[in-house]
């Protein structure tokens, strides 16, 4: 197994802490809007040649909340600043639900900052159709399982997720909630500029998206196709808003295969 | 001490089974709202308040909440302002207006100042930060909750003290030309109250402001500890709280039998009653709670697990075949329910005379300034809610004043709060357990 490690930095203006773990070319990480659930198969599998770098989002639990920071563009500019002082930039970048979002605001504002970019069922641009899942609405419960097309045949979520929720589990939660909350809850979880200051992005760019997902709808993949027409689209069948971790193996050829072209 | 009178207001034509089957009254559809019997009852509600002020109630109160069927009183300060013209004598207060989820503090100042300027100076304004479904009706993040609250507050103060035109730009709310033409009748402007049921942040807050606090229904016991808590507070702030700091709200019904008196009371649990108010998911927003108070959520054992066992999700199917229930049975376990809150003295209901020694109990222990009866809920008929009503005020009220006078519960109006210095002394008691022990409370 890969050793990984959580390495507390001074950047930009500020403490971060990240998980880092692998070798080789850096792998820039974004967690989605629950925070990062730990070390997982597929972090295993892509860290295998790369250098997984997981900046552990203000506000969680694990970095100080930072006051100054009002929505998701605050935020990716802070995180454009930590590329930069890391001297990681052009860097490859996943992110996650809402961490496409933030991956999406970075390049907007700085389109030399990826070299590849992967967004799995991201947030950040409203849907063409549908509605993304009012996520504040309903308990931390419903939206982890909503998170999956099928808990009891996802090993890993059971993993993560099974039993009985500890008091310092609720906490982290509901610091991701309080968080997510600050930065998106009007206008919810995308911002209506992003799709005009997307057009011209060059970098090669996959938009993952699982057939059942409850979370993002069709329609947000829609309208990031419609803002960067090159973009390629995998869809990946049985699977909902975690295809990393309901079906590890199609997502690791997938993503494996986009980053080395 | 001053009496007031206080009801929510509830819409009275909704079907116990729809609350039952929404386990809250947030959020059932509006489908069920019916037009001509509203306005019957919006005006009813009107006559209502201006009957308490025939009665001699000191002070009517007014809430406010949105999208539920558990109070009408959407838009309270509509409310208010015909009562300021209806009205002569009594105190109009409003416990109280939700300021975040409002978001209009520059509205807020010019609405309520025109208020008070109506009733000619009876206006006693109240600020909430609005319950957690507040915050999904009206978008408001609640992550921001306690900053807006607080940002708006200040603001208000000072566009009702400060000379305009000025300029403002804050945190959350930001005004180029801040100079309303109308300002409070009452200078510099109205007293301020302010409802809680037990945030401690809100009674530090208080304390601080030298702003009477008072208790929604709280059980006696941890209202105790949380009198304490403000008079500790005032003390860091150099003076003794009193009975002019606190106020008290309690449901109460009272009828010429004791069985009658049971038989309305049994509204108070409507529904599932102020338990029903709204669903988990609706009442605790992300961010609306402080780090200390989730901590503290953190450690109860709530049995909430987040699970995919087998085990755990063939529970969790159980559960939901076991929402097929029989609405009758649910409403037997809520009505049987309501004796253990009538023995902890959170419903008081009863003729005039059973009424009277649980209420003077209640003024024996928590030494309150403002005593406010809580006007039964459900759809219980204008007849009996008015004979509840004119038997408080007829037959209770007088004794409660009295009482008053004879331990000495001076309310806002007769001593300022905070006007009594402490001047390095140590600070008196506020709530007295002697008799809270002698009743089997704790």
């Amino acid at each position: 197994m890969t050793s990984w490690t959580q390495e507390n930095l001074q950047v930009a203006g500020a403490e971060l802490a990240i998980i880092k773990g692998g070798s080789g070319k850096p792998l820039l990480i974004l967690h989605d809007e629950l925070g990062y659930p730990g070390w997982m198969e597929w972090n295993e599998e892509l860290s295998l040649d790369r250098t997984l770098i997981v900046p552990l989002q203000p506000g969680f639990g694990k970095t100080p909340r930072l006051d100054w920071m009002r929505n998701y563009r605050d935020l990716a500019g802070f995180y454009s600043q930590v590329v930069r002082e890391m001297r990681l930039e052009p860097v490859d970048v996943i992110g996650f639900s809402v961490g496409g979002f933030i991956a999406a605001e970075m390049i907007a504002a700085d389109p030399k900052i990826f070299s590849h970019m992967v967004l799995v069922a991201p947030m950040g641009i409203k849907p063409t159709e549908g509605e993304i899942m009012d996520v504040f609405a309903v308990t931390i419960r419903h939206h982890l399982r909503a998170t999956v097309a099928d808990p009891m045949n996802t090993p890993e979520f059971a993993r993560i997720y099974g039993g009985e929720m500890t008091p310092e589990q609720f906490e982290a939660f509901e610091d991701a909630r309080s968080e997510t909350a600050r930065l998106g809850w009007e206008p919810y979880m995308h911002n209506p500029s992003l799709p005009y200051l997307l057009r011209g992005v060059r970098v090669p760019t996959l938009l993952v998206w699982g057939a059942r997902d409850g979370v993002v709808p069709w329609g947000c993949i829609d309208a990031y196709r419609k803002a960067i027409p090159a973009a390629q689209v995998a869809r990946i069948e049985n699977v909902g808003h975690r295809p990393e971790i309901e079906n590890p193996i199609e997502f690791e050829r997938t993503v494996k295969k986009f980053l080395a072209a | 001490m001053k009496i007031g009178y206080f009801t929510e207001r509830p819409y009275r034509w909704l079907p116990e089974e729809e609350i039952l089957k929404n386990h809250a009254f947030f959020a059932v559809s509006n489908r069920f709202f019916d037009r001509d019997k509203a306005a019957d009852d919006y005006n009813y509600y009107i006559d209502e308040n201006c009957y308490a002020e025939e009665l001699g109630f000191d002070i009517v109160a007014l809430n406010e909440h949105h999208g539920n069927p558990f109070c009408m009183g959407s838009v309270m300060n509509v409310e208010a302002a015909v009562l300021a013209h209806r009205t002569k004598r009594v105190k109009i207060v409003l416990i109280g207006n939700p300021l975040p989820v409002i978001k209009h503090p520059l509205r807020m100042a010019e609405e309520l100042a025109e208020i008070d300027l109506i009733s000619r100076g009876r206006l006693v304004t109240g600020w909430v930060r609005g319950a957690g479904s507040e915050q999904f009706f009206n978008n408001a993040n609640p992550a921001y909750n306690r900053e807006m609250f607080n940002e708006a507050h200040d603001f208000i103060v000072q566009a009702w003290t400060r000379p305009g035109p000025w300029r403002y730009e804050g945190k959350h709310f930001h005004y180029r030309h801040v100079n309303p033409w109308a300002l409070p009748y009452q200078k510099p402007h109205p007293p301020m109250w302010i409802p809680g049921v037990i945030s401690p942040e809100t009674v530090k807050w208080c304390a601080e402001h030298r702003y009477p606090y008072i208790g929604l229904g709280t059980l006696l016991g941890p209202t105790c500890d949380l009198w304490d808590y403000y008079a500790d507070e005032a003390a860091k702030h150099g003076y003794q709280a009193g009975p002019e700091n606190f106020g008290y709200l309690i449901p109460t019904v009272v009828a010429e039998t004791d069985d009658k008196a049971q038989k309305i009371a049994e509204n108070f649990v409507y529904g599932g009653g102020q338990n029903a108010f709204s669903a988990p998911e609706y009442t605790m927003p992300p961010g609306y709670n402080s780090k200390s108070a989730i901590r503290a959520l953190a450690k109860q054992p709530t049995g909430s697990w987040l699970g995919v066992s087998g085990e755990k999700l063939a529970e969790h199917g159980q559960e939901r075949q076991a929402e097929a229930v029989d609405y009758k049975e649910v409403h037997k376990k809520l009505v049987a329910g309501l004796e253990k809150v009538k023995r902890n003295y959170q419903v008081i209901a009863g003729t005039p005379k059973t009424v009277l020694p649980k209420i003077k109990a209640i003024l024996s222990i928590l030494r309150p300034g403002v005593f406010i009866m809580f006007s039964v809920q459900g759809p219980v008929g204008n007849e009996e809610r008015m004979a509840s009503m004119r038997l408080f005020a007829q037959e209770v009220m007088p004794a409660l004043h009295d009482y008053a006078r004879e331990i000495d519960l001076p309310d806002p109006f007769q001593r300022t709060p905070g006007s009594v210095a402490l001047n390095g002394a140590a600070r008196a008691p506020v709530a007295d357990r002697i008799p809270l022990k002698e009743l089997g409370l704790r």
